[in-house]
């Protein structure tokens, strides 16, 4: 059954990606690549990755879509003529499809238990995380000590990819000087005249927020954790945004507020690692924190998840504003 | 109590990196720009201490989180990559103290703070690679160096840097994506993403398909991001329309890290499992290594814009960092590695010279420097230095691995000869570009004799020269560069059978 549904859901994934890459309108392109992640967040799940296909649903599927429909409320809805059509490009992306097939056929068999996967690192990491770190989920073990310094690096990833959107969008500051004060407030009301999607907003945006705590919260227990939590926190607040209005939700949380989170999580995060070392650790040894090593990794990965959350939260906000912001200024 | 030298190789990461948001926090710009040249600095004082501690022999690997190896993550400094993190460090220390008043006209006040984090974050982007002894987390630095190098492209006011960067994104993610998709068959044959592990566990799976396939997307990735003849297509116009200072750090060091991974990944993890890859590997890179030597170096030729022609140059002088790491011998290799290093000082002096020129000319097509060695010969002067090294003039640092690169090519016999040939060709053609500039900064008429043109800004200036003066310096006395390079193919070398 579960095979069944799989190929079934595989087949759609490839027929959204070739609707994707065939349409010329780029709406049309968005609504389908929220589709794909979608459909992904499904794949991963039935793979039993509940961790992955909360990120995928809640940052595939969710933010990027409106972040990408800030792109081109900046650009035009259609692509430009003359730039499909590129035989020897196409070429390419068929070798390079056809070499990854190839590769495929060598592969221990799906879900083989006998797998290298199965057989190296993975059986440590079961075996090692109730006994090191006593938590339920080995996944957030994995991803918050055993390879936290990755996790470091993916935080500041995002991290970067927030300053560069500041960079190139402009700080808004800079921008509504002078004579913008003057445009209509029409633009910044939001969905505010619309009676149905604001009572359906008020009562979903507490539901996100207590959501968006729970997994930054239960991650040591079942699938979530800050990434996840951070993106569905965004996600509400973006939410407030379209309802209320751009200007509205800066009241709630200023741009200041975002950037002081944006950096505040990473350096949370670094200041665990540097504590650690201070404490004759090596970096990013929570055990080392207090003198249970079992408590220590209990707060050490307690304080990074807040970290991861408040930097993804943080970043992916700002981010929204940018494009807000630039959207109603190119307009006027 | 804390042990600090043992934590070496992860300061030289968390440094720069910790300190990119407190930066990005900092309002007034003369804080930003203090704050990042002092830890640049600092993490270039680190690299020293690490070089040391490698000639001293001491064992640098650095267990993440203190969980052992191959389930925890592992950092590893070895010769390889001390020379590397020296390039790269040095780079960045230098362009910021000389690139003050540069970068006050080309980024705004208010971005300010912003370009300084991104900076910061390229730099431990590039020291995280360099440090990391894992496949995955080489990964995942690579896309911190990537994303803030976009950035620092893109932030300076040339609308033409737009499309560039553009460019450069995508060609960028390729990279990274084919890299990633490589570690991904690895991991699903082997199960481990810790680069000596893999050396091990790749034995058993080496004749497989996906660790074939995966060898080849590696091995195109990572040329891509280095820009490998002929996918360097990216790289010209991004370094022409980046911000010069910008221009300076990535010249020197970015693509260089990228070609060092691709030899660290090639000869730890592939060349001692795959049969015949020593072969194959000469087969694939030497050609093209050749072809980049001598079509960069015609495009340059007959290049009317000044950074752009010194863009096709760096392509050149990425093909001779191949041909020599594609004779896959100790010699060649330390030609390879060693011209990483005296590249990184001529192509540094020359887009530092270049900047001098930034603050007086505002364009750079070769017309418009006519005549500027009259008003600014501190300046011309410098790019002379930079050129001679370029060429590989004796006592300047670019002789020496020319030397080393042409002692190598004679130990191959009859190919050997013919590459000779090549280098010396393509020397020619270094003389005849680097003459073109010099012949029009010196001997025709300013366009506006009238106008006296100032000399660049003294901190800019002595920059530039203490620039020059490392490249006479290492061409009298290359024992640093040469014995950190010649140890570091010693440990590549050990690797293939």
């Amino acid at each position: 059954m579960t095979f069944l549904f799989s190929a079934f859901v595989l087949t759609l994934l490839v027929v959204t990606a070739l609707a994707i890459v065939r349409t010329g309108n780029l709406f049309v392109a968005i609504m389908l690549t929220g589709i794909f992640s979608l459909l992904m967040a499904v794949i991963f799940f039935l793979l039993d990755a509940p961790d992955v296909a909360l990120t995928e649903a809640t940052i595939g599927a969710g933010i990027s879509t409106v972040l990408f429909l800030g792109a081109l409320a900046l650009t035009g809805e259609h692509e430009r003529t003359g730039s499909t059509n590129r035989p020897l490009a196409l070429v390419v992306v068929i070798a390079t499809a056809l070499i990854v097939i190839y590769a495929t056929f060598d592969k221990p068999r799906f879900g083989d238990p006998q797998a290298p996967v199965q057989q190296h690192v993975a059986p440590w990491y079961l075996e090692h995380t109730p006994e090191s770190i006593d938590i339920p989920n080995s996944v957030t073990a994995v991803l918050g000590s055993f390879r936290g310094y990755d996790t470091l690096g993916e935080v500041f990833v995002v991290f970067t990819a927030g300053i560069g959107v500041l960079i190139l969008l402009g700080s808004a500051p800079a921008m509504r000087s002078g004579k913008d004060r003057t445009r209509p407030v029409r633009s910044s009301e939001g969905l505010r005249h619309y009676l149905i999607p604001r009572v359906v907003g008020r009562f979903l945006i507490p539901v996100i927020l207590l959501f968006g705590l729970y997994v930054q919260f239960h991650g040591d227990y079942g699938p979530g954790g800050g990434f996840q939590a951070g993106a569905l926190i965004a996600a509400a607040f973006i939410l407030y945004a379209l309802l209320e209005g751009k200007e509205q939700a800066l009241a709630v949380l200023p741009r200041q507020v975002l950037t002081a989170l944006m950096v505040g999580g990473a350096l949370l995060y670094g200041g665990v690692g540097v504590a650690s070392m201070l404490l004759g650790g090596n970096f990013l040894d929570y055990s080392v924190l207090t003198s249970n090593p079992i408590t220590g990794q209990h707060i050490g990965l307690l304080l990074i998840e807040v970290g991861v959350g408040a930097t993804v939260m943080g970043v992916l906000l700002s981010v929204f504003h940018a494009f807000a912001a630039r959207g109603g200024h190119e307009k006027c | 109590m804390v042990n600090w030298s043992q934590h070496l190789p992860v300061l030289q990461v968390i440094i720069p990196m910790l300190c990119a948001p407190l930066v990005a926090l900092l309002q007034p710009r003369s804080f930003a720009w203090f704050a990042a040249t002092a830890t640049s600095l600092f993490a270039f004082v680190i690299a020293i201490m690490i070089t040391t501690g490698v000639f001293a022999g001491q064992d640098y690997s650095y267990n993440m989180g203190s969980w052992p190896a191959p389930y925890g993550i592992e950092l590893g400094v070895d010769a390889f990559s001390a020379i590397l993190l020296l390039i790269v460090t040095g780079a960045s220390a230098l362009a910021l103290l000389a690139g003050r008043s540069s970068l006050d006209t080309d980024i705004e006040t208010d971005r300010q703070p912003f370009f300084y984090a991104a900076w910061l974050l390229a730099l431990a982007g590039m020291s995280g690679i360099l440090v990391s002894a894992d496949a995955f987390n080489i990964f995942v630095f690579m896309e911190i160096s990537a994303l803030a190098s976009y950035v620092l492209v893109a932030s300076g006011g040339d609308r033409r840097a737009l499309p560039a960067v553009f460019k450069y994104l995508i060609m960028g993610t390729i990279g990274a994506t084919f890299y990633l998709i490589g570690i991904g068959l690895i991991y699903l044959m082997t199960g481990t993403l810790n680069l000596a592990d893999m050396e091990l566990r790749i034995h058993e799976v080496a004749d497989q398909k996906p660790i074939l396939v995966a060898a080849g997307f590696i091995t195109i990735g990572l040329a891509l991001k280095a820009a490998v003849f002929p996918l360097h297509m990216w790289l010209p116009n991004t370094y022409t329309y980046a911000p010069t200072i910008v221009t300076v750090f990535l010249a020197a060091c970015s693509t260089k890290v990228s070609l060092y991974l691709l030899l660290r990944f090639d000869f730890f993890v592939f060349q001692p499992n795959l049969v015949n890859h020593d072969i194959q590997f000469s087969y694939y890179l030497m050609p093209l290594a050749v072809l980049a030597i001598l079509i960069a170096s015609a495009v340059a030729l007959f290049e009317q814009n000044l950074k752009r022609m010194l863009a096709y140059s760096s392509v050149a002088q990425i093909g001779y960092i191949m041909l020599g790491a594609s004779l896959v011998s100790l010699t060649g290799l330390t030609a390879g590695i060693v011209h990483m290093f005296n590249h990184a000082l001529a192509k540094g002096t020359l887009f530092l010279a270049v900047a001098c020129l930034a603050t007086r000319i505002p364009e750079f097509r070769l017309s418009d420097v006519s005549g500027a060695a009259r008003d600014m010969p501190w300046t011309m002067g410098a790019f002379v230095v930079g050129g001679l090294s370029l060429i590989g003039i004796p006592g300047t640092a670019g002789f020496i691995s020319k030397w080393y690169l042409i002692s190598a090519a004679l130990g191959e016999g009859i190919i050997g000869i013919a590459l000779v040939a090549v280098i010396v060709v393509s020397s020619l053609m270094a003389l005849a570009y680097i003459w073109r500039v010099i012949e029009i900064a010196y001997f025709r008429t300013p366009k506006n004799s009238a106008v006296t043109l100032r000399e660049a800004p003294p901190v800019l200036l002595a920059a530039t020269w203490t620039a020059a003066l490392a490249n006479i310096y290492f061409g009298l006395v290359p024992s640093l560069p040469v014995s950190l390079s010649s140890s570091a193919a010693e440990t590549l070398m050990r690797h293939v059978p």
